[in-house]
């Protein structure tokens, strides 16, 4: 199983593409590290920089609507998992792109619109770090060892499955 | 209750529930391009599990980057074409007879109604079209579907649109699709799927149907449906005839018992009266921002680009160049045609379109992808405007700070001899 956590990037912005999380023109290479300096370079996004250090030391993303439209590319996760981001919080994802999340063993955790307003409203601005409970089900916000929020979440069973089987291809093969 | 076209596909493919909601399907067609399937070979050959479940119902192409255009590419095409070869699978298309997948494998009849199928690729949506839950994935599912032959999915609610009244002049399929995404929204078909109903989907081609189940995905649905009639039958006939003893009635009274039945349940129920639709075009980096193009003449183009798998077909070329012919691309604007597949290009010369298409200043490329997601054959420079017969204007998508405005191709074409965005009922 992977491990979940870590700094947080706040994208504040529905509708965020695959295209925007690795663009096409890269999706000849061959492997997967080589997606990495190029994770959210054509982002479109008020004052974000693909390349600051807050974004290279992130863990976890939190966004807003339909995160990961568009293209079926697996690269856009893989793009993640090479910069250390396995979790990404959001109100909803295109269905391709969730999908594929959990397929790569990885966490795309739904939370309701309020939530994710709280979220930016208290947490966003200054640095802060996630902290994922599995088992319990949580995620804890957290500044200075000070927790700001905590939110319950809950994974379908599939979902919670493919995340403790490491993903699709290991869960499929022992069954079918 | 009855059942809708999707429910009674899942019913019939249903091979494993694990947990509740979650359908485990056996697949029909398990459809692989040159940029998603290589790393799915990849991580197959080092899992040492380098298999196919069955290669008769496996078929891949070399679409995307054709021909390569550098090492890189060119290692993608040639994993592919290994693969194949030490797999027999006989259904692949190298350089010569290859096209646009959505385009191409239509073309040669491998989607049947009822069929379950997947591709690595999103708008593998548009086979929809034929009666079938068609629906895009990525690597890792592609990598289970080539290996056993199962996906698994939500299973889909279905949204039920209704498209009535007639079209009036240069109006087309993809002005009624670009009008579908406006309504649905970017994302408001999540985890749903679309089924095209009504008398003006009856009337439509398959190569119509096809355009508007292509840009489901635009709003995030599963897979856009049709209902199999007579006129998918037409375009299926001589690839099926013979399954049926060459009995019509057979193979339509087959295709019937695909239909949603008419007490079945829909998520949401969309009518579109088309006898009052102009043709659209969008602005912006989302598809759903869709407007009439007589609001949009102050937009200037630097590019017009004719194909994709959305309108690439023989009958997207014709529309284009019957507003082209007898007229010049505007001065500075630059033209390209893709057709979307060999025979397509093909046919097209045998018309005469690319002769007119050239007359006006179109460069006319082999069939590829190519600037549609772009990777090649027309890549725009930042600051430059597209105005696109493809599906995608997300920011970027045809070149780094390039912007792609969608629409039909009789509006691209009427686009480029304007200069800027051109309604083409303006067009003489
Ligand atoms: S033509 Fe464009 S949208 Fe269609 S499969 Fe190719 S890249 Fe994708």
């Amino acid at each position: 199983m992977k491990t979940f956590g870590g700094k947080v990037l706040f994208l504040n912005r529905s509708d965020i593409n695959t295209d925007e999380i690795i663009p096409a023109r890269y999706l000849t290479e061959v492997t997967k590290d080589a997606l990495g300096p190029h994770m959210l370079e054509d982002l479109k996004l008020d004052g974000f920089d693909a390349q600051a250090p807050a974004v290279k030391s992130a863990g976890v993303i939190v966004t807003r609507e339909n995160f990961g439209c568009g293209s079926s590319r697996e690269h856009a996760p893989w793009a993640l998992e090479v910069n250390g981001i396995t979790t990404v919080i959001a109100q909803s994802y295109a269905r391709i792109f969730r999908q594929n999340m959990f397929n790569c063993g990885m966490l795309a955790i739904e939370l309701p619109g309020a939530d994710i307003d709280e979220l930016f409203a208290r947490c966003a601005g200054a640095p802060v770090d996630c902290r994922v409970d599995l088992d319990r089900g949580t995620v804890h916000f957290e500044r200075d060892g000070a927790t700001l929020l905590s939110k319950s979440f809950s994974l379908g069973g599939f979902d919670a499955a493919l995340v403790a089987a490491g993903g699709w291809v290991e869960y499929a093969d022992s069954r079918f | 209750m009855g059942k809708t076209l999707v429910e009674k596909v899942f019913a019939s493919h249903l091979k494993n529930e694990p947990f509740t909601g979650t359908k485990v399907l056996s697949l029909d067609v398990v459809m692989c391009h040159e940029i998603t399937t290589p790393i799915a070979i990849a991580d197959l050959q080092w899992r040492n599990k380098d298999r196919v479940f069955d290669a008769s119902r496996i078929k891949a192409v070399i679409d995307h980057v054709n021909p390569p255009k550098d090492t890189q590419s060119a290692i993608q095409s040639k994993i592919m074409r290994e693969w194949a070869k030490s797999h027999g699978i006989r259904d692949f298309f190298d350089i010569g007879r290859n096209g646009v997948c959505h385009a191409l494998f239509p073309e040669n009849g491998f989607i049947r109604p009822g069929n379950t199928v997947i591709m690595g690729d999103s708008h593998t949506c548009t086979h929809g079209a034929f009666g079938a839950f068609a629906a895009g994935v990525g690597t890792t599912d592609l990598e289970v579907g080539i290996l056993k032959g199962v996906c698994a999915f939500r299973e889909p609610k279905t949204i039920r649109v209704n498209l009535t009244g007639k079209r009036g002049s240069k109006v087309f399929a993809k002005d009624v699709a670009l009008e579908i995404t406006r309504r649905i929204t970017m994302g408001g078909a999540t985890d749903h799927v679309i089924e095209y109903r009504g008398e003006a989907i009856e009337s439509m081609t398959m190569e119509e149907r096809m355009t508007i189940s292509n840009m489901a995905i635009e709003c995030g649905a599963t897979s856009g449906i049709c209902m199999p009639d007579e006129t998918t039958l037409d375009y299926l006939w001589p690839f099926i005839a013979a399954e049926y003893g060459n009995d019509r009635a057979k193979a339509l009274s087959a295709f019937r018992a695909w239909w949603s039945d008419d007490d079945a349940e829909y998520a949401k129920v969309i009518d579109i009266d088309l006898s009052g639709l102009e043709p659209l075009a969008t602005t912006g980096y989302k598809p759903d921002q869709v407007f009439p193009l007589r609001e949009l003449g102050e937009h200037r183009i630097d590019q017009v680009y004719i194909g994709s798998c959305t309108n690439g077909r023989i009958s997207d070329l014709r529309e284009a160049a019957a507003v082209a012919k007898g007229h010049r691309l505007h001065e500075g604007v630059r033209g390209i045609v893709a057709p979307a597949t060999t025979a397509i290009w093909r046919q097209a010369m045998k018309e005469g379109l690319l002769d007119v298409l050239s007359e006006a200043g179109f460069m006319v490329t082999n069939a590829t992808c190519g600037a549609c997601l772009g990777m090649s054959n027309g890549v725009l420079a930042p600051g430059e405007v597209c105005a696109a017969t493809t599906n995608r204007n997300f920011n970027g998508r045809m070149g780094k700070g390039g912007m792609v405005h969608l629409m039909s191709p009789a509006s691209a074409v009427a686009s480029g001899i304007m200069g800027r965005l051109t309604d083409p009922r303006t067009i003489q």
